[in-house]
């Protein structure tokens, strides 16, 4: 039932995302002609949204400074290029990083500061269970959880996915310790 | 829901921080392709099956390719975004960069090509002035805190989520290929947290790259759809083909610097996944004009045969500072490791942040990416440029198209740029030892091409100006007529940049191909092919190893590098274990052993495995079984099987004898026990015996005297042995 509906939402997403990466926007073209200085008139970039075919000095420098027969010889010292982006992709990459960003942000605040504050909490409250894993090792968050996890009666799932967690946690504190403590790897 | 689960260590899985034996994987995947095949014939079901795994190993290239080329546009957007954030922001659409920002705007000029109303600094959106000195000092200010707050970041998230995102990634993923274990290196967290955090890194100014950390995202990603697929995720041999192959989708340097074992058929599949990887980049599009390279070289000027001097004497330089950087960086990684540096990973990414970021804001070549100063070097002159590098004095009557300007005397402009980039380049030099091996994830190509290239571009400007005020000398007269276009110094940087890059990593094919993936210019490759020769041969006259291959040294990991050569005299019976000293071998009986000598000899010793022989006297080998196997059969033996105590006696013979009834059960262990173990005599010379490891993969070999067992030799001894006759320290190979 869950996994359906996380299914749909996601595909709806994809969906809505995917509508916004394509759909073409007229200003996501340009043909950019850059001309140097020749005899007094200074260098100028002129920038116009018309299509690869009609990229030349002709179309796309407007006003022309030079009239008549200087034309030639100033537009073949102008550079034109034809070049597209899509602003789309570009929106979608940087919200969807920013989002990634502050969803581990937040996450990363809440395992450091919030989850010692409900530790202390429950300390008053209930008794501890020591853990007879990790020798020596603090574990502050496992009781925490041990204890939340009896006192109410949790679906088999939530239980699940808290040992998966703490079996997540204990990783990565050896892992912290082999890089940062130790030394051992990655030195 | 399956992952969720603890997974069960089953019997012929490794422990963390030790080597595979690829013998065994080598036979138990080609039992498996075996039994498919036979199997393929039974029914339509099971032809499928054969014609599933077949291509499973094209599926997963495939999916590797396109996450892989996903993951580096996004890597490449966002870096573009984050680096301009610094300094200003898009008012009209804040996730544009600067670039994008002025796309449509009709305001840019000619001398200013980023001016843009909609594009604003922040000391101009926060005060409303954009010049002066208040100006200047806002700006600096928040350059600064931004570069802080990035980098602080990076290494937040790197400390609590994975610290195994760290660094680059490149020595570890060579030591994994080769047959090492190191659990949750290439895991899902490392891969989200290596992304997020590269970006954050590389967008905060620190002098490093993302090519090294690309490659282990790649890895990542390989071995992420490895676990799909039973017939990859079950056997580590398997796995290993998959990851090379993955590694050169990231970049495809990977084939010469990173693979160990590599096949023909996994060059097939690097190839596809490259190609994949290639294309869906293309499709995210990151650097507008369908790009895929970031240092386009657009210019086909030919190169002169008397150029090559100045090209050799880059290579030259390209060595030595390879040399001296290798060198510097494992004394200062050494110091982190051993002193109380290590202990403030955080202070030292923030300090080395507000260090970077203090000095590189009022020199305009370092303010801005490196990536884009990269660029602006390789470019050549023409008369559309106008940064101070071009500020050419111009023939004002001149009507030459774009592509053929002659030599012109250098402006004053050009003589300022000169001295900030020397200053910039002293600068790089000192802080990318310090850079390089910090916790961030932090790569080693960009600034070693950055180096080279301001490097080869100053000899480059020097040997233009040479030519145009003394076009009458000997050497510029054969090639140089005046009025022609003779010295392009931006051929000069590209030259710079491939012999600094190949004297720090000691690559050569894959340098050239590198730097042709990179540039797209195919014309220069004899000069290119010069440098990298000249900086490996002079780096190679200092000391043999690259970076990485002195990383893995400085780390003690267990890598049989396939290209050293070892020339000494010294024969197994030297180096096998035990020597005169030690206490006798540690071996099994195979019908004498009870279940309590067995766990009581697990308990005392921590070897990784026990030769079992015919009996005490005899000594003849019969096989050898491994610590683990024996500790889970023993295990489970206990649980699941009545009658087994601890006085119960353990077989490895084929039959077991009929036993009165009181006796307690027996334990057969036959299934475990490796029939074929590799035995060399002790009068095999260590050369062969090094051979042997090394084009086999062995972990352990035993040593045999008329047949009778005499000794072991382990890996970890060879790598010892080695060690010790090139006096390096011994003590410093760690692991098993």
């Amino acid at each position: 039932m869950q996994g359906v509906f996380l299914l749909r939402t996601f595909v709806f997403v994809c969906v809505l995302l995917l509508s916004e990466v394509t759909a073409k926007n007229s200003e996501d073209i340009r043909c950019k002609c850059i001309c140097p200085p020749y005899r007094e008139i200074e260098g100028q970039i002129y920038k116009q949204n018309v299509s690869l075919k009609d990229c030349n000095c002709l179309h796309v420098v407007e006003p022309m400074p030079v009239d008549g027969k200087d034309v030639e010889a100033y537009c073949l010292r102008c550079e034109c290029k034809y070049e597209e982006r899509s602003s789309g992709t570009i929106k979608v990459t940087i919200i969807i990083y920013l989002s990634i960003l502050g969803l581990l942000l937040l996450y990363m605040v809440y395992l450091t500061l919030l989850e010692p504050i409900l530790k202390r909490r429950l300390f008053g409250h209930s008794q501890l269970i020591q853990s007879d894993d990790d020798v020596g090792d603090q574990q502050p968050f496992a009781n925490a959880h041990n204890v939340l996890s009896r006192s109410h009666s949790r679906p088999n799932m939530l239980n699940k996915v808290e040992h998966a967690q703490q079996r997540w946690r204990r990783q990565v504190q050896e892992q912290r310790k082999s890089v940062f403590d130790r030394h051992v790897v990655l030195s | 829901m399956d992952f969720l689960e603890e997974p069960f260590p089953d019997v012929a899985t490794y422990e963390d921080f030790h080597t595979i034996d690829w013998l065994r994987e080598k036979s138990r995947d080609t039992d498996r392709h075996r039994k498919i095949t036979s199997k393929s014939k039974e029914s339509i079901w099971d032809l499928t099956k054969s014609l599933l795994d077949a291509w499973s190993g094209w599926v997963v290239m495939l999916l590797i390719g396109l996450l892989s080329g996903t993951l580096a546009g996004v890597i490449d957007l966002a870096v573009d975004w984050m680096t301009d954030l610094k300094e200003g922001v898009c008012l009209s659409a804040f996730w544009y960069s600067h670039e994008q920002c002025c796309w449509t705007s009709n305001e840019t000029t000619f001398d200013d090509r980023d001016k843009c109303p909609q594009w604003q600094k922040w000391a101009e959106l926060m005060t409303g002035h954009s010049e002066g000195a208040g100006a200047y000092v806002l700006n600096y200010l928040l350059y600064v805190l931004w570069a802080l707050s990035f980098s602080f970041l990076a290494v937040s998230l790197v400390r609590v989520f994975a610290p195994y995102a760290c660094g680059s990634g490149i020595p570890e993923i060579k030591t994994i290929l080769s047959g090492f274990i190191i659990r949750g290196y290439l895991g899902k967290w490392t891969l989200l947290i290596k992304t997020v955090t590269l970006v954050l890194a590389v967008s905060s100014g620190l002098s490093l790259g993302k090519e090294g950390p690309l490659v282990h995202v790649a890895c990542c990603c390989g071995n992420l759809f490895c676990s799909l697929f039973s017939k990859y995720s079950k056997n580590e041999g398997k796995r290993r083909e998959v990851l090379s192959a993955a590694a050169a989708a990231g970049v495809l340097f990977s084939l010469e610097e990173v693979s160990y074992y590599f096949p023909l058929k996994t060059l097939w599949r690097s190839f596809f996944a490259a190609l994949v990887a290639a294309f869906t980049l293309r499709s995210i599009n990151p650097f507008g004009n369908s790009r895929l390279v970031l240092f386009y070289v657009e210019y086909h000027t030919p190169w002169y045969m008397a150029e090559l001097v100045p090209f050799i004497l880059l290579g030259v330089f390209g060595g030595l500072w390879g040399t001296l950087f290798i060198r510097a960086n494992i004394a200062w990684c050494r110091r982190r490791k051993t002193t109380q540096l290590g202990k403030y990973p955080v202070l030292e990414v923030i300090a080395v942040t507000a260090i970077t970021a203090v000095l590189a804001y009022p020199n305009p070549y370092t303010r801005r990416s490196t990536s884009e100063l990269i660029s602006e070097l390789f470019n050549d002159c023409g008369a559309l440029e106008s940064s101070q590098l071009c500020d050419y004095i111009n023939n004002p009557n001149m009507s030459r198209p774009v592509d053929d300007i002659p030599d012109r005397p250098a402006g004053p402009g050009v003589y300022n740029a000169l001295w900030q980039l020397v200053l910039a380049l002293v600068f790089k030099i000192v802080i990318t030892i310090f850079t390089f091996g910090m916790k961030i994830p932090s790569g080693l190509f960009i600034p070693s091409m950055a180096v080279g290239a301001i490097a080869g571009r100053i000899v480059g400007i020097a040997v233009e100006q040479m030519a145009y005020h003394h076009h009458d000398w000997i050497i510029f007269k054969n090639w140089c007529r005046p009025g022609a276009d003779c010295v392009t110094p931006g051929l000069y940087a590209m030259v710079g940049a491939a012999a600094c890059l190949g004297g720090v990593t000691r690559m050569t094919v894959s340098l050239v191909v590198i730097m042709f993936e990179l540039t797209g210019g195919l014309e220069y490759i004899v000069p290119l092919m010069a440098a990298a020769v000249t900086s490996k041969w002079v780096a190679d006259a200092f000391g043999k190893e690259g970076i990485y291959e002195s990383h893995i040294q400085l780390n003690g990991y267990p890598y049989l590098d396939v290209r050293d050569e070892f020339t000494h005299r010294t024969l197994a019976a030297d180096v096998m274990r035990p020597r005169r000293n030690d206490p006798p071998l540690a071996v099994l009986t195979q019908d004498a052993t009870t279940v309590e000598d067995v766990e009581m000899l697990i308990k005392d010793t921590d070897y990784n495995g026990f030769p079992v022989v015919v009996s005490r006297d005899s000594e003849r080998l019969i096989g050898f079984v491994q610590r683990r196997d024996l500790t889970l059969a023993i295990k489970n033996a206990r649980q699941k099987q009545d009658g087994v105590v601890s006085s119960s006696v353990v077989y490895f013979t084929e039959d077991v004898p009929q036993l009165p009834a009181s006796t307690p059960q027996p334990l057969k262990l036959r299934r475990i026990l490796n029939l074929s173990p590799f035995t060399v005599t002790d009068h095999t010379p260590m050369e062969t015996v090094v051979d042997i490891f090394r084009k086999l993969g062995l972990r352990q070999c035993l040593v045999t005297r008329s047949g009778r067992l005499l000794g072991i030799i382990t890996k970890k001894d060879v790598l010892r042995h080695m060690a010790q006759m090139m006096n390096q320290d011994p003590e410093s190979i760690m692991f098993n």
